[in-house]
């Protein structure tokens, strides 16, 4: 068992056996290391100044990534190169193209977003298939806050620097590579120091065995929430088990059955493949949190956590998603809506955790739509999420209905008398008319400061008339979407 | 490479020019990047490497000792008890420390109205009042051990909103000010036509990207050395004093930069850096609080928001007649600066418009909420809100296009240009602007197939709004309106600059720098800009007001033009040429017919004993007012534009998204057209974002629940418009003599965002085929817009 992480920051080397539990990766840059380059202006994940580019091996590759410093453990970087803004220059002290475009197109004012901005762009320059189109743009940058510019020369800067084909760290590609083999190992470690104990297991078995072991210990993917409990709630962890190092939950399977998301994977990777089936989640998905939470944060983690207003939920308990659980040696399914028993009440175990997610393809007659309603486009909570699964035959029959919602109980919650409402009904006025009253008895949802108790309930009959707009092949096909930039996701 | 800048300057009537004559001798080429012409920022290299040095980013004294606040709980109450033995005892802890430990006056009240002390004592006004602060070695303990108070209160009615506060008949926390012209109630009478109604207007979170945070070091003698993230280091530096009970000379305070202000620096940094002085003062140790995030938006306070009723005589070809108006503005628990914030609101209630009779009362309500204090446009963008509702009701009611009841209305030029405050408009140029806009941007095409794409679209409707914005720029306190620089050459011919601003990233250190470049032919590499500090520049005024560069500028050309002249004096009689044959050019000092470089005239200055430093000093002339009578010329000019935006909004969720935006802005003869660009993109979608989707809320209990970024929404890279267009008005220098004829651009463009608000309401409008006025509030949420739609669909077409 190793008593230590590894990790390179920029060209230096750590090897660290005191690492606590609750100590960010922001804190020890600015506090441990004294490196005040990357900025502290909101400590949870949602203003971006803190971005850092974190990189890794994987299956390979080099994979770049984005991430919130303030709410990243350092104990995470274990396996990885970290870059902060202060990498960036050439050694001959000369700007990143990035840097260069920024200074030349005025996108710094006060400066103090600056640096989490360019971090944040570097990461997009090294995306695959990063383009130059303002929609990329924005999702890249969505991430962080600018309270001075009103971002248009930031996203002019960007499209500058993507005109550079190389950087330093293509340069540098073989010795990062060459590093972080190096650096690859296949042994769990866990560090016990007086302030707590980490236990990064490598395997699902190792998990299972180490949860099992100490089932009052918080389990911890992408940190995107547990995160804030430090930082905000002031919570101590005096016991924290990864799940992002365990490889075989790392995986994406298409199986006969349906897509599979391991619980460590985060929404970035999975975005993608789930998108393929489901345009619609896809699309939500590109609005759940910003590029750097979806970059550390899971599918899987988002179901965990039990939010009554975590996207996921809805997303996948209408597309009928089956969660895989494990205990020990135990394993046991259920359909995800019955995960969530009531408001920070889940059917899960002591010291059992989530394995993965199974999402069953899509049927041809399905007609699936999701929408996400929120005060902002980007990086906002939703105020109402949506989703809507309906089976229609040639005829426009409803043969089937799952609809799912997140904001409008204490749990993610089907929508039974309105699927009721419709099943075998034709897809018509008549039956929207039906759904639309039959939601209102769905759900008694609260008023706070994303949206009334009047607001949830008539936007929740709104989106039906949005889906049943879009789904019941109206000859004119009314545009029924402003969120993004793009025209609609079935444009 | 120098740029000629082309100044066709029209004189203000009777007026010399004292720019000119300032000026020995009118450089005809501008050195690439001096005054007039675009340089990048002076930190810009800074920023994109991490460079930059905010204040938490200061290396950190020896036996440093960080502080946090313990906050109130309560939005009124009576504290009972305050056990605060758990407090102390998380290990870390040095010492808990409550009003009975400061050495001085537990008083920080910018206007001297002594009803804000800086802990409370026995009582709580607001939810997020600080009490005690606790002093740790580490901040994370210090966090933690915040917590852990025992309070006990005795709770008593809390005021919270506007309608609660005049229901209560609750106290104002500033004398109210009445501007009348004319006899409003015969006007209103006579008129043909008549509305009224009332416009809520929200408050807004400043949000600076940096939180509040200062660091307090003691020195020999009772000497405390504070780094505040502060606009006004003068007045925290008296603070600091009055707090530590010592004289001013004592304090110094310094800024170098700032992370963002936008008015919730200039007299918030305030309480971090008197926090931070009383915990160095009872140490002895350096000191620094820096607020977390939820606790800076919980603790602080924000732009006001406002209701305001009016009443409105007019005609049916749209002329407007007679406006009477109570603006009404939550102020918080203490007076901070809303007397001259509402009072601002007042100033700019008739944004570009002529009203024949007019009244302007308000109502500075007393609140047990955070203080209401200083952002961007300072209460004028409330009154301008107001006032636009007005225009788009008369255009309603008339069936005009609002476009035409605005051109009807602005002031005229040698007629109907006396406001409310009886200072009469000279130069009244919104009407030009405007159709100069609406031709550049197809505003009347545009508008006709909205409308008819409209009629086909049962969800998604769009809207168009062309508003103006006419801004006073001054500090409406007179006094204020004063600066002081201090400009020193060193003898390799180097220049630091120093001035009484501050730099929170609207460029002005940049523009001080240009003044320099171009005066002294020199490069950006030869002159320096230093952080501002009491020390070098005493008794300034906050940078607030827009007027930074305004009256820096003119004290750092002040300073400029002294040591020019001694240097001019001393050329001309050393090289035995006239002064007139003296030229500072980009290529050196012409003197006669000989070209002496810089470095080479200094230094043959220095051995002749020229001094080479001199201070500079500025006040604004020609400004006055009286609150007492309502009248006087508080402005010294306005700053005009216009903008036309078009949105789009989904009826079915209320979401909105902004298509495109166009503005035409005035920023006088621009002294960093880069950087103006960049002022008026920025303050756009700052407004924007004000009127829409940025929501303060507060619960029952008066607790802000919109406390971080999670809950509290400012604009993100999406929601700028997807066209986007900002030009500057061409050959419109400052008919004042404004340094080199510019004009003031922090505050002005903020109001564009208002063009966002009209463009919603004219979408939405659609819904009862634009006959009845939306009468849209602020922030125009997704849930304020279909409330708003579905209060339209109940209403019988008129």
């Amino acid at each position: 068992m190793r008593d230590h992480i590894q990790f390179y920051l920029g060209d230096q080397h750590y090897r660290l056996s005191d690492v606590s539990p609750e100590t960010t990766v922001l804190d020890w840059l600015r506090e441990t290391r004294h490196l005040t380059g990357t900025k502290e202006g909101c400590n949870e994940g949602d203003c971006g100044a803190c971005t850092v580019l974190v990189v890794r091996l994987e299956n390979n590759q080099l994979v770049w990534k984005a991430v919130n410093a303030c709410i990243q453990f350092l104990w995470m970087l274990d396996g990885a190169q970290l870059f902060t803004v202060e990498n960036l220059r050439s050694p001959d002290g000369s700007l990143h193209p990035v840097q260069q475009a920024m200074v030349d197109l005025h996108g710094s004012q006060c400066g103090f977003c600056t640096p989490g901005f360019v971090m944040s762009m570097v990461a997009y320059s090294k995306k695959a298939g990063a383009t130059a189109k303002d929609e990329d743009i924005n999702d890249a940058l969505a991430g962080n806050l600018c309270r001075c510019t009103g971002y248009a020369p930031i996203v002019k800067a960007m499209k500058q620097a993507l005109q550079h084909t190389q950087d330093n760290f293509e340069r540098e590609q073989d010795q990062i590579r060459t590093r972080l083999t190096a650096l690859q190992n296949a042994e769990m470690a866990e560090i016990r120091t007086p302030a707590g104990t980490v236990t990064l297991p490598r395997t699902s078995d190792q998990l299972a065995a180490s949860y099992k072991a100490a089932p009052d210990a918080t389990l911890v993917a992408g940190a995107t929430d547990v995160g804030l409990w430090v930082t905000k709630r002031l919570q101590s962890l005096p016991h924290v088990i990864s799940v992002s190092g365990v490889h075989d939950l790392r995986k994406i399977d298409h199986r006969p059955e349906g897509l599979w998301i391991g619980a460590g994977v985060p929404y970035t990777e999975a975005q993608q493949d789930i998108a393929a089936l489901f345009p619609d989640v896809g699309e939500v998905i590109r609005r759940i949190g910003s590029t750097q939470v979806r970059n550390a944060g899971t599918v899987c983690g988002n179901i965990g956590n039990g939010s009554p207003i975590g996207d996921g939920p809805p997303l996948f308990i209408a597309a009928g998603a089956i969660l895989h659980l494990r205990h020990g040696e135990t394993r046991r399914t259920l359909p995800l809506e019955k995960y969530f028993r009531a408001y920070g009440q889940q059917d899960r175990k002591k010291g059992e955790f989530i394995e993965g997610i199974l999402i069953p393809y899509p049927a041809p007659a399905l007609q699936y739509r999701a929408y996400k309603v929120s005060k902002r486009f980007d990086q906002d909570i939703s105020a109402i999420l949506g989703a809507f699964a309906l089976t229609v035959t040639q005829a426009g029959l409803i043969t089937d209905a799952r609809i799912a919602f997140g904001g409008m109980a204490a749990i993610p919650k089907r929508a039974s008398a309105t699927e009721a409402a419709l099943v075998g009904k034709m897809w018509d006025e008549r039956a929207l008319s039906a759904a639309r009253d039959a939601i209102q008895t769905d759900f008694a949802p609260l008023s706070d400061m994303r949206g009334s108790e009047w607001y949830r309930r008539t936007v929740a009959a709104n989106l039906l008339t949005r889906c049943f707009a879009e789904t019941s092949g109206m000859t004119q096909q009314p545009e029924t979407r402003l969120a993004g930039w793009k025209e609609t996701a079935h444009g | 490479m120098a740029e000629a800048v082309k100044m066709q300057v029209k004189l203000a009537s009777g007026e010399q020019d004292t720019l000119e004559s300032r000026r020995a001798t009118p450089n005809p080429v501008i050195v690439t990047g001096g005054a007039s012409t675009s340089l990048k920022h002076e930190s810009a290299r800074m920023h994109v490497s991490g460079e930059a040095t905010y204040l938490d980013d200061i290396p950190e004294p020896r036996g440093l000792v960080h502080v946090v606040p313990g906050l109130s709980t309560k939005a009124h109450a009576r504290i009972l008890s305050l056990d605060l033995d758990a407090v102390r005892a998380v290990p870390g802890v040095i010492c808990v420390l409550t009003h009975k430990d400061i050495p001085g006056h537990n008083q920080v009240s910018p206007v001297g109205k002594n009803d804000e002390p800086l802990l409370a004592e026995d009582m709580v006004f607001y939810y997020g009042q600080p009490i005690f602060i606790v002093v740790a070695e580490d901040r994370h303990q210090a966090r933690k051990a915040a917590r852990l108070a025992k309070i006990t209160y005795e709770e008593l009615p809390a005021i919270l909103t506007i309608a609660q506060a005049r229901e209560a008949g609750s106290a104002l926390v500033w004398r109210p000010l009445e501007m009348k012209r004319g006899d409003v109630d015969t006007g209103l009478i006579n008129a043909p036509r008549r509305l009224s109604g009332r416009i809520t207007i929200g408050g807004q979170e400043h949000f600076y990207l940096e939180g509040q945070a200062a660091l307090a070091q003691p020195g020999e003698e009772g000497e405390m050395r504070v780094w505040s993230s502060t606009q006004h280091p003068t007045e925290t530096q008296h603070m600091v004093a009055h707090v530590l009970d010592r004289p001013s000379n004592l304090v110094t305070v310094e800024i170098r930069r700032m992370g963002g202000g936008f008015g919730g620096k200039e007299t918030q940094a305030n309480i971090p850096a008197c926090l931070a002085a009383v915990a160095a003062n009872a140490t002895g140790r350096a000191a620094k609080m820096r607020l977390d995030r939820d606790d800076d938006m919980i603790m602080t306070g924000k732009r006001h928001d406002f209701v305001v009723e009016y009443d409105v005589g007019f005609d049916d070809a749209g002329n407007i007649l007679a406006v009477d108006m109570v603006l009404a503005a939550r102020c918080g628990w203490s007076a901070d600066l809303s007397g001259p914030v509402i009072d601002r609101a007042l100033f700019h209630a008739d944004n570009a418009y002529f009203y024949p009779d007019v009244r302007f009362r308000s109502e500075p309500l007393k609140t047990n909420t955070q203080s209401n204090t200083a952002y961007r446009g300072f209460g004028g963008p409330q009154g301008i809100v107001a006032a636009e509702r007005i225009i788009e009701e008369i255009a309603f009611a008339t069936g005009l296009d609002p476009l035409d009841v605005r051109l009807r209305n602005t002031y005229g030029t040698g007629t109907r240009d006396l406001t409310p405050y009886h200072m009469t408009v000279e130069d009244s140029i919104a009407s030009e602007i405007m159709t100069q806009l609406a031709e550049n941007c197809d505003y009347r095409t545009r508008r006709e197939a909205l409308r008819e794409a409209n009629r086909h679209s049962p969800y998604i409707r769009r809207g168009i709004a062309l508003t103006p914005v006419k801004f006073g720029i001054s500090f409406t306190a007179t006094h204020y309106n004063q600066a002081g620089a201090l400009v020193h050459i060193y003898t390799d011919g180097s220049v630091q600059v120093n001035h009484g601003g501050t730099e929170m990233g609207q460029g002005l250190h940049t523009k001080m720098v240009q003044i320099a470049m171009r005066e002294f032919g020199l490069t950006e590499d030869r002159v320096r800009i230093t952080a501002t500090t009491t020390g070098k520049v005493p008794n300034t005024s906050a940078t607030a007001a827009s007027s930074g560069a305004d009256l820096n500028g003119m004290a750092v050309l002040d300073a400029i033009s002294k040591i020019k002249h001694r240097l001019i004096s001393f050329a001309a009689d050393h090289w035995q040429v006239s002064e007139q044959d003296i030229q500072f050019r980009p290529e050196g000092v012409q003197i006669g017919e000989t070209l002496v470089s810089f470095p080479a005239l200094v230094k043959a200055a220095y051995f002749a004993r020229v001094s080479l430093s001199s201070n500079g000093f500025y006040k604004t002339p020609k400004i006055s007012w009286n609150a007492e009578t309502g009248r006087g010329r508080p402005f010294y000019y306005f700053a005009y534009g216009a903008a036309c935006a078009e949105v789009a909004i989904d009826l079915l969720t209320g979401e909105t998204r902004i298509e495109r935006v166009d503005i035409l802005h005035d920023a006088g003869q621009s002294l960093n057209p880069a950087i103006d660009i960049g002022q008026i993109e920025g303050g756009f979608i700052q407004g924007a974002g004000w009127l829409t989707m940025e929501e303060l809320v507060w619960d029952k209990a008066g607790k802000l629940s919109t406390h971080a970024p999670s809950t509290y929404k400012i604009p993100a890279c999406s929601d700028r418009p997807r066209i986007f267009n900002v030009s500057l008005l061409e050959a419109a220098p400052n008919r004042e003599a404004t340094i080199f004829r510019s004009k003031a651009v922090g505050e002005p463009p903020f109001v564009h965002g208002v063009a966002v608000l009209q463009a919603i309401s004219d979408a939405l409008a659609s819904l009862k085929n634009y006959k009845i006025c939306p009468q849209l509030d602020t922030p125009a949420t997704p849930e304020c817009i279909l409330r708003t739609a579905d209060r339209l669909r109940a209403l019988s077409e008129v």
